[in-house]
């Protein structure tokens, strides 16, 4: 019956005539749907008068079936009761009515779980109302709840405009937006509030969702335009360049590996692929694959350090570790020589020799270099430790006397072999008369 | 718990024809459970799929599925599991992500799972005494528990009561304590291997075999309860005394007639075996920790903490950083120990914290640059701006403190957030002891002990100032009041929001000891320095 979908009202907008006449009118339906109309119907009819009249309402639809309603009307000989078409509001608007929650106990009650309808709350000011009760409320799943009914239900600029002043809910949205990947809803709405620098690194994560490093590399690259901070576009666009050039060096490394003509790719086979790496993997890469290289070849570790500006510390710790590790030990020390305008050699590191020993002997360096960079620790008490730890006998023994410490120099001759050059030393050291001991 | 179904990739295979999913309520999740129904429904197979949500429902995950069209294919449930107890005295909430959702993303879809947690140990409990809290989370909670409490006001009264007072602290109050390298044995064996909902896995490398074994910590283990608090350095004296004891205990069946024998193997030599195999999985534990934390220069590394702590040769903690991070040491540790430096500084000095973040993204990749943009966000790593003299943890307090609704807030309080930074408040405090001679840690005399007593953990500080009556009284919130004179005034519940620490956990049990009172931790779930620096990682979709 079609009837039950529709309530009826005046032009106006008010519930036409009174409950008994409804009644009357509708008296084909079951009575036992009647009660239960019937006191909501008193309940919405009430709550209703409240509104500004409403002429929304008014469907075409139902204009139609008021015509029916006529013409059938015009067959029994009841008169013209209902003459002119009459305006209903549609059942499932009404229905709400039945369960009238104010916005607070709407969000109450979805706070408890139940299901509550929102479609009721339409005009702007009832949303706003709702929305400001559930971030009273204190939770996070009713705002939210809330919020995806704004959305559904507001023009963006709208929506946007009301977060602006309420960062709670606004927190909430730019979360939900971010979890089910709205980027584009996301974007607009951080552009709406001016956050440029979160539109810029909201669109640059995701080049983590590329998995294609052409692709990837294309992406960065528009990157560089985003509005971020000074300080963050020449990180973005070392990011591509780096990107850039390890697909580079890539296809060439995986051309010479696969060629087998390069010795050092046959000697030690590469483990994995250099794309994607951070950019110090790559300079490691590139000191134990390409150290020798020209400036002029992307390969090459003097062009990466140019490129990047790496600073010396940095380059240093790593290609030490890189020389190290294929037990190349003039590269190491021309790492660390220096030479002045006389023409004099000198050990210098920007970084402590005591780090210097630790990467050596981590890779199993030999005591006679391990000694020369010992020997170049300046703090001696960690001096000391270090030459013991990793038995440079011949620095302990120097350090002691350098301190004038008979008393260690001499504790320190059971350490060493009996009868070894270590021995003499010790012994010839001990007996020199010149040597003003302090004990 | 909780890690379920959805949390995998591959389907789920169960050949009844019946799908069942318990999953935490998260979008991700929805889209992959729709996928699976969606997929059946194009090649035609019919199933019935349920899924249970833990601990409740998200209106946002209903409309996922409707979005998806797979609204009516599934039914919904909730079970409602709050509380997983980890021990005698830890109920953990399993909630990791409350973290980063809260305090990262401003997200309050928690905090009723907090006022529930809390409705359900009062009405198991309750009622309770006073309520304090610390920070907005907690005042927050605390308002929705009430509200809770109001609807069913009908049980619970006039019972003996069993918990006195309750203690809420969000943990952006505190995020020093927890970004320090923790050195009582549980919290080393958390940093060390993860302790997972309070079980640990051995690696081959502990149980000197080929396989690893999953161990449960708790005050069940005879071994581990005696150890679990202290500081690391007496842990290994302590084992091989027990080793001897043990050895003594075995020794005595020698003397033993068959009478005795008999009596030994049928009651006690089943209690010495677990004791041994225990000791020997402890003894291995301490042997990898310290082989691991050899290698990675552990001692300077907490030498470069405590001058963090202290304020004391800034340069050169920074220079340490740096060249833990050039060597491409762990990546999270690096991070960690820049956001302790930026916490104690009120923020890093421009330059330093440009050249660090360009020296962190060479050596641990550019993509990096959105997590430093959420520890910024969180305040866990800021940049001193020109004339800024603001901490984190500075406006924390004041914002408590201006925060008029949270309740009379005494002079004390006021005048150390008024010109205070962690350094003010450490020394209003007292956080950092004055040591005459070696402090001994076998002895402990305050809280430091849990760090090697250069710090006194200030989330404890301030429960114990607050909890025990040493000024303060009547910050943050104050509920009804009891009788103070009921036992129930010595269980003290504290109720960490965001994670608590094994180190803090430590401190409490000895300040309860000292005090003669005992506390119960409820807390969104066990943390530590690297789980909270992990959870600000940015992770592909």
């Amino acid at each position: 019956d079609d009837d039950d979908d529709l309530e009826r009202v005046s032009w106006s907008g008010e519930p036409v005539g009174s409950i008994s006449w409804s009644i009357k009118e509708t008296a084909s339906s079951s009575t036992s749907s009647l009660e239960g109309r019937d006191s909501s119907l008193q309940k919405g009819s009430s709550s209703y008068a409240a509104f500004p009249k409403q002429v929304s309402s008014y469907s075409l639809s139902s204009l139609f079936k008021g015509e029916l309603y006529l013409s059938l009307s015009a067959l029994s000989d009841t008169g013209v009761k209902n003459y002119t078409p009459e305006l209903r509001r549609p059942k499932a608007e009404y229905k709400d009515y039945s369960s009238d929650w104010s916005p607070k106990d709407t969000v109450r009650r979805m706070q408890r779980g139940k299901v509550c309808s929102l479609e009721r709350f339409r005009s702007l000011q009832d949303k706003l109302v709702l929305l400001d009760e559930a971030v009273a409320g204190h939770d996070g799943n009713v705002i939210t709840a809330v919020l995806i009914f704004l959305k559904r239900t507001l023009r963006r600029e709208i929506l946007f405009r009301e977060l602006e002043v309420r960062q709670v809910a606004l927190c909430h949205l730019i979360h939900f937006l971010k979890e089910s990947g709205e980027q584009k809803f996301l974007l607009d709405l951080l552009r709406f509030l001016d956050r440029t620098e979160e539109v810029a690194l909201s669109q640059y994560r995701e080049h983590l969702n590329i998995q294609d490093v052409e692709k990837r590399r294309e992406f960065l690259k528009g990157c560089i335009g985003l509005p971020f901070s000074a300080e963050d576009t020449s990180h973005i666009q070392d990011h591509y360049t780096l990107l850039e050039r390890q697909i580079i060096i890539e296809a060439n490394d995986r051309h010479l590996e696969t060629a087998g003509q390069s010795e050092i790719f046959r000697k030690y086979p590469r483990k994995a692929s250099i794309l994607n790496m951070p950019l110090v993997t790559t300079l490691f890469y590139s000191c134990f694959y390409h150290y020798t290289e020209a400036e002029g070849t992307f390969s090459s570790p003097t062009n990466l350090k140019k490129t990047f500006k790496i600073p010396d510390k940095q380059y240093v710790l790593t290609a030490l570790a890189a020389r190290a590790k294929l037990r190349a030990w003039d590269d190491v020390d021309a790492l660390f020589t220096t030479k002045n305008w006389l023409g004099y050699t000198k050990k210098k590191a920007p970084i402590g020799f005591h780090r210097v020993v630790e990467i050596l002997q981590r890779n199993n360096a030999p005591v006679q270099v391990l000694q020369e960079y010992v020997r170049l620790v300046e703090d001696v008490e960690t001096r000391l430790n270090l030459a013991t730890k990793y038995k440079c006998h011949d620095v302990v023994i120097e350090t002691y006397r350098d301190l004038k410490d008979r008393i260690q120099l001499t504790a320190y001759k059971c350490k060493v072999e009996r009868g070894s050059a270590e021995e003499d030393k010790i012994n010839s050291i001990l007996n020199n008369m010149q040597i003003r001991w302090k004990n | 718990m909780g890690r379920a179904q959805g949390a995998s990739h591959s389907p789920p295979s169960l050949c009844d024809g019946r799908f069942c999913f318990l999953v935490r309520p998260r979008i991700k999740t929805m889209r992959y459970i729709a996928d699976i129904v969606n997929a059946d429904k194009m090649s035609g197979r019919s199933r019935k799929y349920k899924i249970i949500f833990s601990p409740q429902k998200f209106y946002a995950c209903e409309m996922v599925l409707e979005e998806e069209g797979v609204f009516g294919d599934v039914t919904c449930d909730e079970w409602s599991f709050y509380l997983l107890p980890l021990d005698e005295d830890i109920i953990s909430m399993e909630l990791p992500e409350f973290f980063r959702d809260y305090f990262l993303e401003g997200d309050h879809r928690w905090i009723n799972s907090v006022a529930r947690a809390l409705q359900l140990l009062n009405s198991l409990y309750g009622p309770f005494g006073k309520a304090y809290g610390i920070g907005r989370c907690a005042k927050m909670s605390y308002e929705l528990w009430r509200d809770l409490e109001e609807e069913s006001e009908a049980d619970g009264q006039g019972r003996k009561p069993e918990i006195g007072n309750v203690f809420l602290m969000d943990r952006d109050t505190d995020y020093v304590t927890a970004l320090c390298s923790q050195v009582v044995y549980e919290g080393l064996v958390d940093d060390t291997f993860r302790i997972k909902c309070g079980s640990v896995d051995f690696g081959p490398d502990v149980t000197s075999s080929d396989k690893s074994i999953k161990v449960l910590l708790n005050a069940q283990d005879k071994v581990f309860s005696q150890i679990r608090n202290e500081h690391f350095s007496s842990v290994f004296g302590f084992l091989s005394q027990k080793s001897r004891n043990l050895q003594a205990q075995y020794d005595r069946r020698r003397g033993m007639d068959i009478k005795q024998m008999k009596n030994f193997v049928s009651q006690e030599l089943k209690g010495l075996k677990q004791e041994h195999r225990l000791l020997s999985l402890h003894i291995g534990a301490c042997e990898s920790i310290m082989k691991k934390k050899t290698k990675q220069d552990f001692q300077e590394m907490i030498k470069a903490e405590h001058s963090l702590l202290e304020g004391f040769d800034i340069r050169e903690s920074t220079s340490f950083i740096e060249e833990h991070i050039d060597r491409q040491v762990s990546p999270i540790e690096s991070l960690r120990l820049m956001c302790l430096l930026s916490i104690t500084e009120n923020g890093l000095i421009p330059k330093d914290y440009r050249s660090l973040k360009t020296q962190y993204l060479q050596s641990y990749g550019p993509e990096h640059l959105l997590t430093f943009h959420n520890l910024k966000r969180i305040g866990l790593l800021t940049e001193q701006s020109a004339g800024e003299t603001l901490t984190a943890v500075e406006s924390k307090v004041s914002k408590l403190v201006t925060d008029r609704a949270a309740g009379k807030i005494t002079d004390a309080f006021n005048s150390l957030a008024r010109k205070s930074n962690f350094r003010a408040i450490s020394k209003k405090l007292g956080l950092i002891p004055r040591v005459d001679g070696e402090y001994d840690l076998k002895m402990p005399r305050d809280m430091a002990y849990v760090f090697s007593g250069a710090y006194v953990p200030l989330s404890c500080k301030i429960i114990e100032q607050v909890t025990l009556g040493r000024g303060w009284v009547g910050l943050g919130l104050v509920g009804p009041t009891d009788n103070p004179a009921w036992d129930s005034q010595r269980v003290i519940l504290a109720v960490f929001l965001g994670g608590c620490t094994f180190s803090e956990i430590a401190a409490l049990r000895f300040l309860g000891k000292e005090r003669g009172c005992k506390f119960i931790f409820l807390t969104t779930a066990i943390t530590n320095s690297a789980r909270m620096m992990e959870a600000m990682i940015e992770a592909k979709a």
